[in-house]
């Protein structure tokens, strides 16, 4: 049992090739250093806005809630004009209270994460049914995690299928691909599997970082690495895959960096809604409160935007 | 063999840790005489906005303290200058006071923190009340601490007058933004080491040096700052009223142009604790 799956993890390893640990963490450490100021740094701020997954997965999500959500993703904002994030994200279950906060044509999508998010442990047969619901409750996007324990264990051909099999139950919706990245370990690892997701996905689907119920999420190094594969996979293929960062995204001075990373890896075509995302919720607020700062001239405090709860 | 001569690099104390400016400025630090003695940051907006969000962050944390135990902490810091009288004291001498001037500041420093912490847990009793009432019902009048305030301090006894007005505001709760004086940033700088080893709490207290030009501006409008005090010129205090009044802040400012004597023990009085606080009347039904 043991000498195949040695084999398949030396095939796929070779056939996507090493990341240079080094040279990666010197090249992202150079993105913090760009400046962006004025017209440039209102444009970034805007375009993120747009990206952005505005996200709520937790426990004690009710339906109010995810109505309020909803509201402020249709409306981030009633000073900075038209501006509205790309998507709402919830769980499952409340797809259907999403769908009727936002309408049946809304222009913000509705994402779900799914196939039992965060972990993935469960039948195969149950996650792909739970792809089915969210999608006929009116999903346009499913977020999905691949099976992290079968991919360390080396049986990547079954993780691949898991990504088929959910790609072929979302029909028409938008699939991201979690690789759940701190539980890779390595970017070698993190490489490989972007690279696995991608050969059995469609242009336009995403693979996304982690599911931000981990310690370690998003991080410019490991956002890079992915983009590095989607942009070799492109050269290699023709095929544009798009990117999600999640979780650990906090404020707008690192979103600006991760979109210089990008602009600087991928080029324009991936600075767009379709091609790039962010899931985060705190987010969404630093942003609006740089936008208004840029207007106004003076900083906001952080209790003048919704759900900003501290009060001090 | 002659040892080379170890220079200290003045870095403000900011959200708990010793910086410099994100923008790299510095400006030159000269003693009484002209001779140059060491590169000050000067802080940018940016690095006034960093300040307001450590203050932010750690404002919460400290207003729930205790008042019994913020008053333990800033007998601390008391505690703290005392132990470092000689290098306060240095450090004043360099801006051209003299030995015997120098002294006499950091004594009065020290008394002005024990004055206050001995204010910590009493002032509630002096400032809250029991307001009478014609119905079944206690009234009940409490206080509570503004938020972050940002405090101006002045030339005239640095190390003194920035204590005389950083020390009420700490004292109920609030948490602080001070720019120490463009013309005295030493004693600040060296302030900062004590507050670090004084048990209070990161960003409670946040030193910056700098041009008051470049950072009164930001003072004025930026919304978070729940009040501005200290001292400021005419011009000054224009610019910082105007802002204060777009976004409704508290403005208890000292006038430049007229001496003020740091020394008095009219600087230390619980009217200056009551400048940063708010009051909260709240009605009880009797017998519920």
């Amino acid at each position: 049992m043991a000498a195949p799956v040695q084999i398949a993890v030396r095939r796929l390893f070779n056939d996507v090739g090493p990341v240079d640990y080094v040279g990666l963490e010197e090249r992202v450490a150079k993105f913090g250093t760009r400046s962006l100021k004025k017209n440039a740094k209102r444009f970034g701020l805007k375009l993120a806005v747009s990206m952005i997954d505005l996200t709520t997965l937790e426990g004690k999500d009710t339906r109010r809630k995810v109505e309020a959500l909803c509201q402020k993703a249709r409306q981030p904002h009633d000073d900075l004009g038209t501006l509205a994030v790309a998507a709402v994200c919830v769980y499952p279950a409340m797809v259907p209270h999403a769908r009727r906060a936002l309408g049946p044509h809304s222009a913000v999508r509705i994402a779900s994460v799914a196939t039992a998010f965060p972990s993935g442990q469960t039948a195969l047969k149950t996650r792909l049914a739970e792809v089915k619901w969210a999608v006929a409750e009116g999903a346009d996007e499913i977020d999905m995690v691949i099976n992290r324990g079968a991919f360390l264990a080396g049986e990547f051909s079954s993780v691949q299928d898991e990504i088929a099999a959910v790609r072929a139950t979302c029909g028409a919706a938008t699939l991201k691909v979690i690789l759940e990245v701190s539980e890779l370990e390595t970017y070698d690892n993190i490489r490989a599997a972007s690279f696995l997701a991608m050969r059995v996905l469609r242009p336009g689907d995403f693979i996304k970082t982690s599911t931000g119920k981990t310690t370690l999420n998003a991080t410019l190094g490991n956002n890079q690495v992915m983009l590095e594969a989607i942009r070799d996979y492109y050269l290699e293929t023709g095929v544009p895959i798009a990117m999600k960062p999640a979780g650990g995204i906090r404020t707008a001075k690192q979103a600006l960096t991760f979109l210089v990373a990008v602009k600087e890896t991928l080029g324009d075509a991936w600075l767009n809604n379709t091609r790039y995302r962010f899931g985060a919720s705190a987010l969404l607020n630093d942003l609006l409160r740089q936008l208004e700062k840029e207007k106004t001239g003076a900083y906001p405090a952080p209790y003048y935007f919704s759900e900003a709860t501290e009060s001090y | 063999m002659t040892r080379l001569p170890i220079t200290k690099t003045p870095k403000v104390y900011v959200g708990g840790a010793f910086i410099r400016s994100e923008s790299a400025r510095t400006f030159p630090l000269r003693d009484a005489a002209g001779n140059f003695v060491a590169n000050i940051p000067q802080c940018s907006r940016k690095d006034l906005r960093n300040a307001v969000e450590a203050a932010a962050k750690a404002g919460p944390g400290w207003a729930k303290r205790t008042a019994y135990n913020r008053g333990q902490i800033i007998y601390r810091l008391g505690e703290m200058v005392e132990a470092r009288r000689t290098e306060l004291a240095a450090a004043l001498r360099l801006g051209g006071a003299t030995a015997t001037a120098a002294t006499k500041e950091v004594s009065a420093t020290v008394d002005r923190l024990i004055y206050y912490a001995g204010w910590a847990d009493k002032y509630e009793q002096v400032l809250g009340s029991v307001n009478p009432v014609a119905a079944p019902y206690f009234n009940f009048t409490v206080s509570e601490p503004m938020g972050i305030i940002g405090l101006l301090a002045p030339p005239e006894a640095p190390l003194l007058a920035l204590i005389s007005l950083l020390a009420p505001a700490i004292t109920s709760g609030n948490t602080v933004v001070a720019l120490a004086s463009s013309a005295q940033p030493y004693p600040a700088i060296i302030l900062g080491e004590m507050l670090a080893t004084s048990d209070l709490p990161s960003g409670v207290v946040n030193l910056l040096t700098g041009l008051r030009a470049e950072l009164i501006p930001t003072f004025a409008t930026h919304a978070h700052f729940r009040a501005l005090g200290g001292v400021a010129n005419k011009a000054e205090q224009t610019a910082l009223k105007l802002g204060a009044a777009e976004s409704v802040k508290r403005v208890k400012l000292f006038a430049a142009e007229a001496p003020i004597n740091w020394f008095s023990s009219e600087q230390q009085s619980v009217d200056a604790l009551r400048a940063y606080l708010e009051f909260k009347t709240v009605w009880h039904p009797i017998g519920a």
